[in-house]
């Protein structure tokens, strides 16, 4: 064996909370790597904060610490645990940049610590652009250059070099002022002279507009044996960030040559950067030749490598963790067939479909246009034989309201030109609407580049949705013709809506009916696995997919109604991410600890839940009612999770009843009358169990004789919501009557409910699980923030530090009533507001929520586990330990991306914009706050800090951290109204202005661009547009110059409670066991 | 809905496959084998090794990137494996009947048609493969709606390598150095290996006794079907072992180069036929992805004792290739010349050259 035997104890660095371009994949990836460490008897130390991970649970390091990875703790953490090497390509860029630093700070050869696989100089070499084209230019390899000219002359030599058409921009300008495209020397010569005019620099550039995409997913050892385990092909041209990109894998348009002459390419570049484990190489690729251009080479598990890993069934970062330690790939098996070699190239006998999950409509003045920056939040992958049928699954998948490629509500696009050659991520249903406007494939191709037999292929699904449409009712469809829409991947639904058109009153109706219709017909989808070879070798492959495109079943099934079904989260997006994944696992580890077969349904291939090797049964596909009964009929199981997988699963509760499907734990009636506001409010009233004031209403009339009552601000929201989607907080009627405009649109069938909005309330979460009605454990943690900024944005406290005890008792209460009533067996969640001591119930949930993994990790009880037991049916004891025993507090605190959103506005209101979280425990709320600010990009600020703190309260609320900062010596600049306040009461301040106030001095803005501010505290007054219209420059700003910003009086006021008492020298270096 | 005909693919054993008809309209039989390369479809159909059988791929969407012009560079096609299709039909689960790519000049259909070959869709070819993996190659015959039903043909009792291999002596390119190339059915991009790196290459027929020849170095192509039957080629080999000028072979070229120093071939259950084969070549930690297609392979155990394994098989341990122990006599049961299929192992063909 060719194993390094010097290494005993490695430690792995992980990426800490969940962001735009860095996400769920690298628990994935870290998660595989402990795995892989394991297996070897090596002992294995993580740091990463994000708390919710499935890395940072029980049995996957043996020590954990939840602190930022960031060099100066990493030290620390060296220094204390003395590892003998260390793991950085497993979590993400956060973690290769630390690397880098801790390398370069000579840390790591200070104590000895061994960088396993790929060396320091190779990511380098990859990471600065210089470097990296210097590096290929060396073997002759081809990367995008640009170059550097102030001359018209230059220019052109420059252009000729490169060859047309090529582009030009003007350096150091903004918002590509300045620049564009050029066909030949004429237009090079006028643009470059108008650039000129903005710019003394100019960059010339081969344009490469139009050219596909492509990367190779690479593996090497220190034998240099190199495979190729993947490739993928952006369905996007070249132009938006494989992020932002539909991908399919393996490539679709490349010819054997193609494909060979980029591989071939790939090897030749890893060898010589002297990759030792995985790498990616992106590939820009000419349409009409062999010519291509290397993008990029990402050093170190990627979210592509991540789907490669889940598109081919190869554990790419299990693989590359081993190779770390010296193996060579001939001495790996693969994990899929377990004989044959891990040094092979998986051969696929099926496609599947990488589609971008964004939110852009939770954020206030983002731009929709997708391009080279990343904006999505997660992603989906979908698997089948056809283009067609992974298209539409993925674009079910993604969660949008969107029914497939066909069938859906038309998107009424009114420039289809413009919206098809400036993509937005509504592109896919763009193609759709021109489709059917009658837009060739010819003219789509020239607007938006799109390799024509994509869309030749959307075509196909457009043609069969057409033909069903000639057809007036179900029974007029030839089961031909519905063999091949569902072989096209099309839902029961979009059978029935294409059948029935505007004459579907009920779509559940109608899409059973087409269920029945097919079964009928003996049209069901087939299940087929994924076994890396195709069927060339045996295989006890437990990676499942269904598709319509096959005549037979590969799994023989046991029909021993020994399965329990698990439903997995799907797709992350802002308000279900990571947390539902760990509650996912979690509930499976218990399945089949406990002797049943666990059997796993999601589609997210950034999740650890659908690794095969955390259950017995792994369905990678949909979670629709549809193809959830498809599984269910041929599982047969015992019963089915619906309350660990968040929001999705659950909302599957009551239809899945009426097909007699055995729910585990609480009944579909107590879910729905839970969900139900009216059923739930009724029962709350019942029990006499307070809640804030709200009405079900439908006509703007009504509303506003409700407010009459309520006054204003009142909250407005659709029912069923999970993240707050499209809910806001209205402070006057004009904001009221704006908002119910958009708010009708988002769902018809759910009428507007309007909730009095109580303002300077506390927000208390209760985590628990009950069996029977009575509650086993629970968790109650309270919000750092007032009500009002969403649960999924706030810092949470537990155990609470600040909550009377008689508040505490009378949750504790009303929980137990509710449990009681609606006979909960399983975990909930309840949200309660506390003013003084009376407290007000805003939402139950009988599902896991978004804290059970921070809570149960900071109780160390597992409440999933505890939960999943209940489910089984199992006598569950109370656990003896509770909150009032823990000697240290745990810190949740939000990650937000909107340095990613160009133009969002970086404020917290009712609806959730964060996109991760971390979690932290401190022997104190600073110590525990202060790690996990520091976690999600906060730092100490060393210079000045900028003061604008809203209403008078919350300038009060302000007035004693202003003091401490004073004291500490921090320069304070503030806005107006602050300035005056502070100025009253003895703080000196230096008056800033605000934009708007251009011509007075010092502006805030320069400040900010001149870093002389490194902390900018701006509290808007309200949500309303004029009040935000004012900070919004500055709030900006502070994201896009990357100086740390908060917008809530008292997570401010905690922060500069934190760093004011502690300094960094005082946090403890404990691992989570040492608490 | 497409209007196309139902085809039928029947197993010998009985088992039938229903799918549609894409090529040309007409019955077939042939051996059943399936493939599971995800690209290279116009290089597999006219790759001779091909003689006889029935391509089943198990990637499933087919003809995505149309089919490039024929086209000839050296007297040999720049982007085939041969002068025509080999295969007797390809069988797919679904066919691409719109094509997009630069070098295409036009349908996977159209071409099909064009040579006559049936070309099915509809298949599930992942079920075939298991049937075929579990049962072994079998023959079969597809009939398309409205044909006659085809005789049953078993191509592995008819001298395949005599039929595809050239009828008469070749000159193929210009160089100091001659190589013999024995054609059993030689890809073209075997040639084109040859003499992209600047030598001669004297193509015979099968059985022609190139030690006429004045030669500076042999080579022993790929070819179709059962060494058995090539004989002739096998004695032809012995005597320029004796000669001891450099050799190599390439898949059949291989077995035929192993049957000539004593050792014995047999039928493999499913045979290899991917792009992604892994090999070692013994006594290194050297590995590659290779290329292959053959239903035959070497027994090494009976190779004699100034003979050693070269390469090996890192899935199922077959052997991949053979060399004597002090002579420059070299051979490799995967494509080195790839196409389609990965190129890592093309420096054999530099290994080779360097020995002439």
């Amino acid at each position: 064996m060719n194993i390094d035997p010097t290494i005993k104890k490695v430690l792995l660095l992980g990426s800490g909370a969940l962001k735009i371009g860095e996400a769920g994949e690298f628990d994935y990836s870290g998660s595989q790597a402990l795995k892989a460490m394991k297996e070897e008897g090596i002992s294995t130390v993580l740091i990463n904060p994000n708390i919710a991970t499935v890395q940072t649970s029980d049995g996957f390091a043996d020590k954990i610490y939840f602190l930022p990875v960031t060099a100066d703790f990493v030290e620390k953490v060296i220094k204390k645990e003395r590892p003998d090497g260390i793991l950085l390509a497993f979590g993400g860029q956060t973690a290769l940049n630390c690397g880098v630093e801790l390398y370069r700070k000579g840390i790591l050869e200070k104590y000895n610590v061994k960088v396993l696989g790929t060396p320091v100089q190779a990511i380098m070499d990859t990471e600065d652009r210089e470097l990296f084209v210097k590096k290929l230019d060396e073997i002759d390899v081809k990367t995008i250059k640009s170059e550097a000219v102030e001359s018209i002359a230059d220019a052109k030599r420059a252009a000729a070099e490169l060859g047309y058409p090529v582009i030009v921009r003007a350096a150091y300008a903004l918002g590509g002022l300045g620049s564009g495209f050029c066909d030949n020397e004429e237009e090079l010569v006028a643009l470059t002279e108008k650039a000129l005019s903005f710019s003394p620099q100019v960059l010339v550039e081969k344009s490469l507009k139009g050219w596909k995409e492509v990367e190779y997913e690479v593996v090497r050892d220190r034998f240099d044996n190199c495979i190729t385990v993947c490739n993928m092909e952006n369905f996007d041209p070249l132009g938006i960030h494989t992020g932002e990109s539909i991908v399919v894998a393996p490539s679709q348009t490349l010819s054997n040559e193609d494909y060979h002459y980029l591989r071939k390419l790939a090897i030749k570049i890893i060898r010589h950067i002297g990759i030792v484990g995985e790498c990616n190489v992106q590939y820009a690729f000419d349409p009409e030749s062999m010519d291509y251009r290397v993008i990029e080479v990402n050093a170190r598990l990627s979210r592509s490598s991540a789907l490669a890993s889940k598109a081919t069934g190869y554990p790419l970062a299990f693989v590359a963790a081993k190779l770390g330690l010296g193996y060579g790939l001939f001495d790996l098996k693969n994990s899929v067939t377990k004989e044959t070699s891990a040094f092979f190239e998986p051969a696929l006998d099926y496609i599947v479909c990488k589609i971008p999950r964004w939110d852009l409509g939770k954020f206030h003045g983002v731009r929709r246009e997708i391009g080279s920056s990343m904006k999505s939040v997660g992603e989906v992958m979908a698997i089948g034989r056809t283009f067609e049928e992974v298209i539409q699954k993925g674009l079910r998948m993604i969660g949008q309201g969107m029914h497939g490629f066909v069938g859906n509500k038309p998107i009424n696009t009114p420039d289809i030109d413009k919206a098809l050659s400036e993509p937005t991520d509504k592109r896919i249903f763009v193609i759709a609407q021109a489709m059917k406007e009658g837009y060739s494939v010819d003219r789509i191709h020239d607007l938006t580049k799109i390799d024509k037999w994509f869309l030749y292929r959307l075509q196909n699904i457009m043609t069969t949705a057409d033909e069903l449409a000639l057809a007036n009712s179900l029974d007029e469809v030839a089961p031909a013709l519905l063999r091949q829409a569902k072989e096209q991947g099309f839902s029961d639904f979009q059978v029935a809506r294409a059948v029935l058109k505007d004459n579907m009153t009920n779509a559940e109706e109608a899409s059973s009916e087409v269920r029945k219709l097919r079964k009928a017909n003996g049209i069901v989808p087939v299940v087929k696995q994924i076994d890396t070879l195709a069927a060339e070798y045996p295989a006890q492959t437990n990676y499942l997919y269904l598709t319509y495109n096959g005549s037979k079943n590969d799994i023989d099934y046991e029909n021993d109604n020994k399965s329990i079904v698990v439903l997995g989260s799907g797709a992350y997006r802002i308000g279900s991410s990571v947390e539902f994944d760990w509650c996912s696992v979690n509930a499976l580890l218990t399945v089949k600890q406990q002797g049943w077969r666990s059997v796993m349904i999601n589609y997210n291939p950034e999740t650890v839940s659908t690794d095969y090797d955390m259950c017995d049964r792994l369905y990678f596909d949909e979670l629709t009612f549809e193809r959830v009964m498809d599984i269910l009929d041929l599982e047969q199981p015992h019963g089915t999770i619906l309350s660990v997988g968040g929001q999705i699963p659950n909302n599957l509760a009551m239809r899945l009843d009426a097909e007699h499907i055995n729910i585990l734990g609480t009944t579909a009636k107590s879910i729905d009358n839970a969900e139900d506001r009216n059923k739930f409010s009724e029962m709350l009233d019942r029990l006499k169990i307070d809640q804030p004031r709200w009405r079900e209403l439908t006509s703007l009339a009504d509303i506003n004789k409700f407010i009459d009552e309520v006054g204003f601000p009142v909250l407005v929201r659709p029912s069923y919501v999970l993240s707050g989607a499209a809910m806001n907080v209205c402070s006057n009627p004009e904001e009221l009557e704006r908002f119910l405009r958009l708010a009708a649109n988002v769902s018809k069938q759910h009428p507007v409910v309007v909730t009095e909005f109580i303002q300077n309330a506390k927000e208390i979460e209760m985590d628990a699980v009950a069996q029977n009605g009575e509650i086993k454990v629970y968790a109650i943690s309270e919000h750092i923030e007032f009500a009002g900024v969403h649960s999924g944005d706030a810092t949470i406290q537990f155990p609470p530090q600040k909550l009377y005890v008689e508040t505490m008792r009378r949750i504790k209460k009303v929980s137990s009533q509710i449990a009681k009533a609606l006979n909960i067996s399983g975990p909930f969640n309840i949200q309660f507001l506390a003013k003084n001591n009376d407290i007000k119930v805003i939402e139950c949930n009988l599902r896991a929520s978004r804290s059970f993994p921070f809570v149960s990790k900071v109780l160390k009880i597992n409440f999933i586990d505890l939960a999943t037991r209940v489910m089984l049916g199992m006598d569950v004891e109370k656990p003896k330990k509770n909150a009032f025993d823990l000697d240290y507090v745990g810190i949740k605190a939000s990650q937000f991306s909107f340095s990613r959103l160009q133009g969002a506005d970086p404020v917290l209101g009712v609806d959730m914009s964060s996109t991760g979280e971390v979690g932290c425990i401190g022997m104190d709320t600073s110590e525990a706050i202060l790690k996990a600010m520091l976690s999600v990009g906060m730092r100490i600020p060393k210079k000045g800090v900028l003061l604008s703190t809203g209403t008078p309260k919350q300038k009060a609320d302000m007035l004693e951290s202003a003091h401490k900062l004073h004291n500490k010596g921090y320069r304070i600049y503030a806005t107006g109204g602050t300035h005056r306040f502070l100025n009253d009461n003895g703080i000196p301040a230096i008056h800033v202005y605000w934009p708007s106030q251009a011509d007075m001095q010092p502006q805030a803005l320069q400040l900010l661009h001149d870093k002389e501010i490194d902390l900018v505290v701006n509290v808007p007054k309200n949500l309303t547009p004029t009040e935000l219209g004012n900070g919004h420059k500055i709030r900006r700003a502070a994201i896009d110059l990357n100086i740390p910003l908060l917008t809530n009086a008292r997570l401010a006021a905690a922060f500069i409670e934190a760093f004011t008492t502690l300094s960094l020298d005082d946090i403890e270096i404990r691992s989570w066991d040492e608490y | 809905m497409r209007e196309t005909k139902r085809a039928v693919l029947v197993l010998e054993d009985g088992t039938t496959f229903e799918g549609r008809s894409f090529g040309y309209e007409a019955s077939t039989a042939g051996e059943v084998v399936f493939n599971t390369a995800m690209t290279g479809y116009p290089e597999s159909l006219t790759d001779p090794s091909y003689e006889g059988q029935i391509l089943v791929t198990t990637y499933p969407i087919l003809g995505n990137y149309g089919v490039p012009p024929r086209r000839t560079k050296d007297q040999v096609s720049e982007y085939m494996e041969g002068d025509r299709i080999h295969c007797k039909a390809i069988v797919a689960q679904d066919y691409s009947f719109h094509h997009s790519h630069w070098q295409a000049e036009r349908s996977l259909a159209d071409w099909l048609k064009d040579e006559k070959i049936p070309g099915i869709y509809g298949i599930d070819t992942r079920a075939l493969t298991k049937h075929l993996r579990e049962k072994g190659s079998m023959l079969g015959k597809i009939i398309v709606e409205g044909c006659e039903e085809p005789e049953t043909y078993d191509p592995n009792k008819e001298n395949l390598v005599a039929k595809v291999s050239c009828k008469e002596v070749e000159e193929h390119g210009h160089g100091d150095k001659t190589v013999v190339l024995v054609d059993c059915g030689v890809k073209h991009n075997i040639i084109r290996c040859l003499t992209r790196r600047g030598v001669k290459v004297i193509r015979v027929p099968w059985d022609y006794d190139f030690n006429t020849i004045n030669y500076d170095g042999l080579f022993i192509s790929n070819g179709p079907g059962d060494p058995d039957f090539a004989q002739a080629t096998v004695d032809n080999i012995r005597k320029a072992i004796e000669k001891g000028k450099p050799i190599c072979g390439i898949c059949m070229g291989n077995q035929l180069l192993s049957k000539a120093a004593g050792a014995k071939t047999y039928k493999l259950k499913y045979g290899h036929r991917s792009h992604n084969q892994p090999v070692m070549q013994v006594g290194t930690t050297r590995c590659f992805v290779t290329s292959q297609n053959h239903g035959f392979a070497v027994d090494q155990t009976t190779l004699p004792s100034d003979w050693e394994p070269l390469f090996v098989n890192m899935n199922d341990g077959t052997n991949e290739g053979i060399r004597h122990k002090t002579k420059p006599f070299f051979s490799a049961q995967f494509h080195p010349e790839a196409s389609s299929g990965p190129k890592d192992t093309e420096f054999l063909f530099d290994d080779f050259i360097k020995l002439l």
